[in-house]
């Protein structure tokens, strides 16, 4: 039997990695936390959690050395999972803190204004614009588990090719984002309890599946 | 549109859940893992942990715990109880929570709610706030009727419980946990007109605690109170009511709740 995939999880300071570390092994995933460039060797999947600001959290990944060697592995189109503020930093910039941040994706993170309580805690429906395998399974409109004040915009706002989910918290904001191998999400999967494992059990096996295919060819 | 949640408290002391009228006759009431994943399960949609270990030994135990937990219930984690500095907030969430409640050492530094925000954001600070009804308004310092109140509520904070609110809000706190020591351990409802006064005037969400007995209880605290949240421990420990009860009287109230799905 084939070894599950090797999943680098990027270890910036930022909060809670037990939950993520633990539903990834559920997954069927082998887990390793990176607290630099050379941990994301030989990895199957990046994945990048974070609560918390932008700033603070650029300057753990530069001077960590990692901005860099996520960057190119975007670029390389190599499977990606963005959660939560590892979502926020893939767009060019903040307006939390005025942060520049990775700038792969165009849009900004904004803050969600008209919205009647903030941060935006607890359980609300994610609605999808358009398939994508990492949601199979899941049923359109799942609850799940958002803790937040900001989110991403992408350039073309909710219509831009990139958007897959949105919800709505007075106004409506995007949940998830996805272009080629790289998926975004604002909610936490691994606090959304079996909707939320079944995201991440879908995302390890699109990793799998991609590298079966790389050493195929 | 966001889910109003019901949220079980589990009271931790020395590693075991344990529950009796706000720290006095302790009763043990299971293993915190345990009992989360049961609730889990049953469709809680978060769960605290409010430390009252006695003892200074007992934090070691706490984050021992905490990591037991996150392993085992994949729903949002606040833990609460004894944490002081930047350093122990770090170290709660390292061992699996999602977020850290303030209480008594943010009435004795409120700067220390400003630093935690800062460093994690205000998404992961709660203050939990216990408050008291004051009779005669306390000759004007406590002008909403109640005062705050630490440790455990035994000692007046000499502070007016929705002035508090607003500043521990201003400060970077991103919820706040709001008890009625007044009700809490009494099932005679929560006290909604203190939930009132605060969640008109704060734009964060607030949990409502203290005094849950039944699912209406449930539905008064958001309807009346304005609560975003509500939080109850013993009436759920000891199964009088299950979430899935609270969950279909909200929900006939036409409240949004998360529906309950088949079991995992």
């Amino acid at each position: 039997m084939t070894a599950g995939p090797l999943v680098a999880v990027v270890d910036y300071g930022a909060g809670n990695l037990v939950s993520i570390e633990q539903a990834l092994t559920a997954a069927g995933a082998r887990v390793r936390l990176a607290t630099a460039g050379d941990g994301m060797d030989g990895a199957d999947l990046l994945v990048v959690p974070g609560v918390g600001a932008a700033a603070p959290a650029m300057e753990r990944l530069r001077g960590a050395g990692l901005v860099t060697p996520i960057r190119a592995w975007i670029e390389a189109d190599r499977p990606f999972l963005g959660i939560c503020l590892g979502l926020q930093l893939l767009f060019e910039g903040s307006d939390e803190d005025g942060a520049l941040t990775l700038g792969v994706l165009p849009g900004r993170t904004v803050r969600l204004d008209g919205a009647p309580t903030l941060p935006h805690i607890g359980w609300n429906q994610v609605e999808r614009r358009r398939s994508h395998p990492a949601f199979d399974g899941i049923a359109d409109g799942a609850d799940l588990y958002f803790v937040h004040s900001y989110a991403g915009l992408p350039a073309g706002g909710l219509d831009d090719a990139a958007v897959v989910a949105t919800t709505d918290h007075g106004p409506r904001f995007v949940s998830a984002v996805a272009r080629g191998r790289l998926l975004g999400v604002q909610f936490h999967p691994e606090r959304s309890g079996r909707d939320g494992l079944r995201l991440l059990a879908n995302v390890v096996r699109l990793a799998a599946a991609e590298r079966d295919r790389r050493s195929a060819a | 549109m966001l889910r109003r949640r019901v949220i079980p408290c589990l009271d931790v002391a020395d590693g075991r859940v344990v529950k009796g009228t706000r720290f006095v006759d302790l009763t043990d009431e299971g293993d915190p893992p345990e009992l989360a994943e049961r609730y889990a399960r049953e469709g809680a949609d978060e769960l605290v942990f409010l430390d009252i270990s006695a003892a200074p030994e007992g934090r070691g135990t706490l984050l021992d715990v905490v990591e037991r937990t996150a392993r085992r219930a994949f729903i949002p984690l606040t833990v609460g109880g004894g944490v002081r500095t930047v350093d122990d907030m770090r170290d709660v969430l390292r061992a699996g929570a999602d977020k850290v409640s303030l209480n008594t050492q943010a009435v004795a530094e409120p700067d220390l709610v400003a630093r935690c925000a800062a460093r994690f954001g205000s998404q992961a600070v709660v203050v939990a706030i216990d408050a008291r009804r004051v009779t005669d308004a306390g000759g004007g310092r406590f002008p909403s009727g109640y005062e705050v109140v630490v440790k455990g509520g035994r000692e007046p904070a000499g502070l007016d419980a929705v002035a508090w609110s607003r500043q521990a809000v201003e400060l970077g706190a991103g919820e706040l946990l709001v008890t009625s020591i007044d009700r809490d351990g009494t099932q005679s409802g929560f006290d909604t007109a203190l939930l009132r006064a605060i969640t008109a005037g704060v734009g964060v969400p607030v949990i409502a605690s203290g005094g849950a007995a039944g699912p209406d209880d449930f539905v008064r605290a958001v309807r009346d109170g304005g609560a975003d949240a509500v939080l109850a421990a013993s009436i759920f420990h000891r199964r009088r009511v299950s979430i899935a009860d609270v969950k279909a009287v909200m929900a006939a109230a036409g409240l949004p709740v998360r529906p309950i799905g088949r079991p995992a």
